[in-house]
């Protein structure tokens, strides 16, 4: 079946298996590797992108579900090759280590600071529960989406200030 | 030079040791990393493997037929064709063979049974479903301690002459003087405990993309492996290929752990596929093969005594094990050590004696075993000691912390041989403790823990209060040649080092980051050495044709072994570079004297040249002395006289609910002591996980079976890791006591947490309760039923 969305602004259409996952479109059929492929039950969220704004674990929905909607990968947070404030903040506070859970990460933490730009690390921590991650112990990615948080412009910022 | 005396470079880091943001993390913050499930050939065909639902059944028939039917299906391949090319069976890295398709009985749930190639991995996955198997099922050995019952089915019975299913005995330690000691004791205190099987689970699942070019013969294997040449040498070794036509290249990792040390079934197969259907073959496993065919972790029944005075004075501690190695012999471990390091299992202390037996069993489990941030079994006789400590404690009514403090090994005892023959590098234990607990306000949190009770006895809260202390002494850096080798390979690590005539440079490891931040640490040590900016130095690692020979990262080994050499092909340079400034300054190399990054003429600091104008001097048309070779390269082999022995003090304080049983870490103290810290902040995020490891095997890990030996902990649904949510705001310090043999002092540190925590988290809870004993993971049913005084057998669902 033939299947059309934006992906980081761009219209893609492709002829897919109507059973075709969603992280499997993005990644087979685009080569946007960044988006990874962890578990398959929806709970580690190494898959984690953005449909219509919402973070969702794209191993668990159909790519055809995703047709017609906007749809944002890690490759398009940073702008003109600069890190977005989210990025910069993993970078600052080593929230990060084989990079595996990253852009799942990013993606969440970017949702969370949408909605409310001033977290708690309670409120942090929740956001996050979702996304496994094996290296960390949580606490740098924690830092991070705080360092994010109290540095909206990201790098330019922190250069500024 | 002191991290403080470090200059910082135009880019902003220090041209050394000290806090730096990590190079690779340019590529991973934009999803551009390249790990092995992103490669991409062109033509490249997907695999995928059928698996044994059986945990032991014969085989009697496989009919592929309806597969190999498939329109998309390019190859099927079972035992029987690798049988054809001699390679049905492998070895293992202890001398065991293992299956790679079965040909005569599955011995496992989860046993790879076929392999399927296919234009892509949903045909492939279909045509799984199209084979015919025809299974015998037949008993299945589940608890290990029945494994060496006279009736017992024998599940190796492919090895000639076996009649059971005992791999080894093992021990170490004088058990003569052992028993007397504990037969004059004042006090002895005996506990049975499980370190039940768990699993590495890195967030990347093992796979491998193979291409074997048919016209040069070159075989390319693209791996998540922590070890690319060792697995080169065996793939040489098994499959006959030669050596130099062999490219294993290890990409970015998603994790390790010690789940990718080992050669999988799966590798093997799409080499095959990839000599079969002459195309790349990709092979990337989902979560729940990973869970249940990969190399597991621990599964040590242990039965500890610990002999001691009335005043608690420690005598002797002894252990029997009994170890499930699953279904092959696959752990990793040095030759000469079957059971790993587990003979350090006495730990921090003094002894008078100690000893330790260790009985490994086949069982119809996946096999593995050495796994999991565990250098080399230390996990387990941490475990297995601090809680022994604990439970004397109990018996002498003395608070652990004073029961350790007085029995700790004391600075003065350093270089210290153990009574089972560990040579001991260096330490200050009590300066560790003292300062865990001076973080944690160990008084403080007595005292209050005292109100809780007493609050809870007088029935106004229902959270109980639990204390808990670990100290750890791990042996890493793996390994000394005379001592020290797998399958024959020796494990001491090459490093080659480039200065290019600008005075960049290229650094070449044969060691392999699976998120330790190695491009960024070993750029630190060569600038610490020459003076050469971080950001000046390119880090080349993960690929055989383009790094010099080594075994790999695992065992917390990197900066002990292959940091020393990057230290000394530094050093190396550093001479050379002596000699080439003396020529072009027409001096002697007496002469002159060296500070960071420029030598100068002794007494005349205005008159010396750059590592950087050294680099160019070299590469010119300046005369050399005679003998002299022009360039600034050099090379090196790492061989470490000894291994490196971190240690830290850990605290944990969790509140646990009487009512539910449900467990809450509330503070988590670490200090460490790994020498000095190359990447302060890098360190700090090594145990940051290794902590959120111990936690999560403490209270939420378990790779479980029911009586069939079915796996009951093959999803993330099912085998629970620490999210957020469990793990709290870690509180860490440090102290520093180098190394006295490794040239920069430092220890390792990759797996301290991972091995030091999970006994401070139990013994936390167990303190809560007031009760001795209860085996991890300490679930809330699991916490329930000790309370109860009836525990659980965490490892099998049955009673």
């Amino acid at each position: 079946m033939q299947v059309t969305m934006t992906v980081n602004g761009d219209e893609v259409t492709r002829d897919v298996e109507p059973r075709m996952l969603l992280v499997h479109f993005i990644r087979d059929e685009l080569g946007l590797t960044g988006t990874h492929w962890g578990c398959d039950t929806s709970n580690c969220g190494t898959c984690t992108l953005w449909v219509d704004g919402e973070a969702v674990k794209s191993c668990t929905v159909l790519a055809a579900m995703a047709g017609g909607r906007d749809v944002h990968t890690v490759e398009g947070v940073a702008q003109n090759g600069e890190l977005d404030a989210v990025q910069q903040g993993f970078l600052e506070e080593h929230g990060l280590q084989c990079g595996f859970c990253t852009p799942g990460m990013i993606m969440t933490a970017k949702w969370l600071l949408e909605r409310d730009p001033d977290p708690d690390e309670g409120t942090i921590r929740e956001a996050i529960s979702g996304n496994l991650c094996r290296c960390t112990g949580y606490e740098n990615i924690v830092r991070a989406v705080r360092w994010a948080a109290e540095h909206p412009a990201g790098a330019d910022e922190e250069v500024s200030a | 030079m002191t991290t403080t005396e470090v200059p910082t470079s135009a880019e902003g880091n220090p041209i050394g040791f000290g806090r730096m943001h990590r190079k690779e993390d340019a590529r991973f913050l934009r999803g551009q990393g390249t790990y092995v499930d992103d490669v991409t050939l062109p033509g490249m065909l997907h695999g995928a493997i059928l698996r044994s639902p059986f945990a032991h059944a014969r085989i009697v028939n496989i009919d592929t037929s309806a597969a190999e039917a498939h329109p998309r299906v390019r190859a099927v391949i079972t035992g029987e064709t690798l049988e054809g090319l001699g390679l049905a069976w492998m070895p293992t890295l202890s001398q065991d063979t293992q299956s790679v398709l079965a040909t005569d009985k599955v011995r496992f749930q989860g046993a790879e049974v076929a392999f399927v190639v296919a234009d892509d991995r949903y045909a492939a996955r279909d045509a799984l479903e199209l084979i015919d198997v025809d299974y015998e099922p037949l008993d299945a050995v589940v608890d290990a301690k029945k494994a060496l019952d006279p009736d017992a089915p024998v599940i190796r019975d492919d090895l000639e002459g076996r009649e059971d299913n005992k791999i080894y005995d093992w021990e170490a330690g004088d058990a003569e003087h052992c028993a007397e000691v504990f037969d004059q004791a004042d006090v002895v205190v005996t506990q049975e405990m499980l370190y039940p099987r768990v699993h590495p689970a890195p967030m990347e699942t093992c796979g491998s993309v193979a291409s074997m070019d048919p016209v040069s013969g070159k075989l390319t294997i693209w791996t998540t492996t922590q070890a690319p040449h060792a697995h080169r040498t065996l793939y040489a070794l098994v499959a006959g290929l030669p050596e130099h036509k062999i490219q294993v290249i290890s990409p970015d990792i998603g994790g390790g752990f010690g789940n990718k040390v080992g050669i999988y079934p799966g590798y093997v197969c799409s080499i095959v596929g990839s000599i079969v259907t002459g195309k790349p073959v990709k092979w990337m496993e989902d979560r729940a093969e990973n869970l249940m065919s990969t190399s597991f972790a621990r599964d040590y029944h242990m039965t500890g005594s610990i002999a001691a005075t009335k005043d608690g004075t420690i005598q002797g501690l002894k252990v029997d094990v009994l170890a499930d190695h699953g279904a092959f012999n696959g752990v990793a471990q040095p030759t000469k050590f079957p059971a790993g390091f587990f003979h350090i299992f006495t730990g921090s202390y003094d002894y008078d004696a100690a000893h330790c037996n260790v009985r490994a069993v086949y069982t119809n489990k996946a096999p593995g075993g050495v796994a999991y941030a565990c250098s080399f079994r230390v996990t387990e006789a941490v475990y297995l000691v601090e809680r022994m400590v604990d439970c004397l404690a109990d018996e002498l009514g003395m608070d652990p912390a004073e029961l350790r403090m007085k029995n700790l090994l004391r600075p003065e005892q350093f270089p210290y041989t153990t009574p089972t023959g560990w040579e001991y590098d260096s330490g200050d234990y009590p300066r560790a403790l003292k300062e865990a607990m001076r973080l944690a306000g160990y008084d403080e949190l007595r005292a209050e823990q005292a109100e809780r009770r007493r609050a809870f006895e007088a029935g106004e809260t229902n959270q109980l209060m639990g204390i808990g202390l670990s100290f750890f002494t791990e042996g890493v850096g793996a390994g000394p040649r005379k001592h020290m080798d797998i399958l024959g390979l020796g494990m001491a690590d090459g490093c080659e080092l480039r200065i290019h005539p600008t005075g960049k440079a290229v650094i070449r490891l044969s060691v392999q980051s699976q998120g330790q931040g190695h491009e960024t640490t070993f750029a630190q040590i060569v600038a610490q050495e020459l003076g050469i900016p971080p950001e000046d130095i390119d880090v080349v690692h993960g690929d055989t044709d383009n790094t010099p020979f080594g075994l790999g990262t695992y065992g917390s080994r990197s900066t002990p072994v292959s940091g020393a050499a990057a230290a000394v092909v530094s050093r190396r340079v550093k001479d050379k570079s002596r000699i080439i400034a003396a020529a072009a300054l027409e001096c002697s190399p007496d002469d002159l004297e060296w500070e960071h990054g420029r030598w100068f003429v002794k007494g005349d600091p205005d008159n010396g040249k750059t590592i950087q104008e050294i680099a160019f001097a070299s590469h010119g048309n300046l005369e050399l002395p005679e003998g002299v070779e022009g360039h600034l390269d050099a090379t090196a082999v790492y061989d470490p006289p000894e291994l490196t022995y971190p240690f830290g003090a850990y605290i944990c304080v969790t509140d646990v609910d009487a009512g539910t049983g449900e467990v809450k870490v509330r503070r988590f103290i670490a200090v460490d002591d790994c020498g000095p810290r190359i990447n302060p902040m890098i360190v700090e995020g090594q145990i940051h996980g290794g902590l959120a490891d111990g936690v999560g095997m403490a209270l939420m890990e378990v790779i479980a079976f029911d009586p069939e030996g079915n796996n009951l902990g093959g999803s993330f649904m099912d085998y629970l890791l620490p999210t957020s949510m469990e793990c709290p705001s870690w509180e860490t310090g440090e102290t520093v006591t180098p190394s006295p043999h490794h040239p920069l002092g430092v220890k390792g540190v990759g797996e301290s947490a991972t091995v030091g925590s999970p006994a401070a988290v139990v013994n936390a809870v167990l303190d809560a309760l007031q009760i001795r004993s209860a085996d991890m993971p300490l679930t809330p049913a699991v916490v329930w039923r000790a309370m109860q005084g009836s525990p659980l057998r965490n490892d099998l669902a049955i009673e």
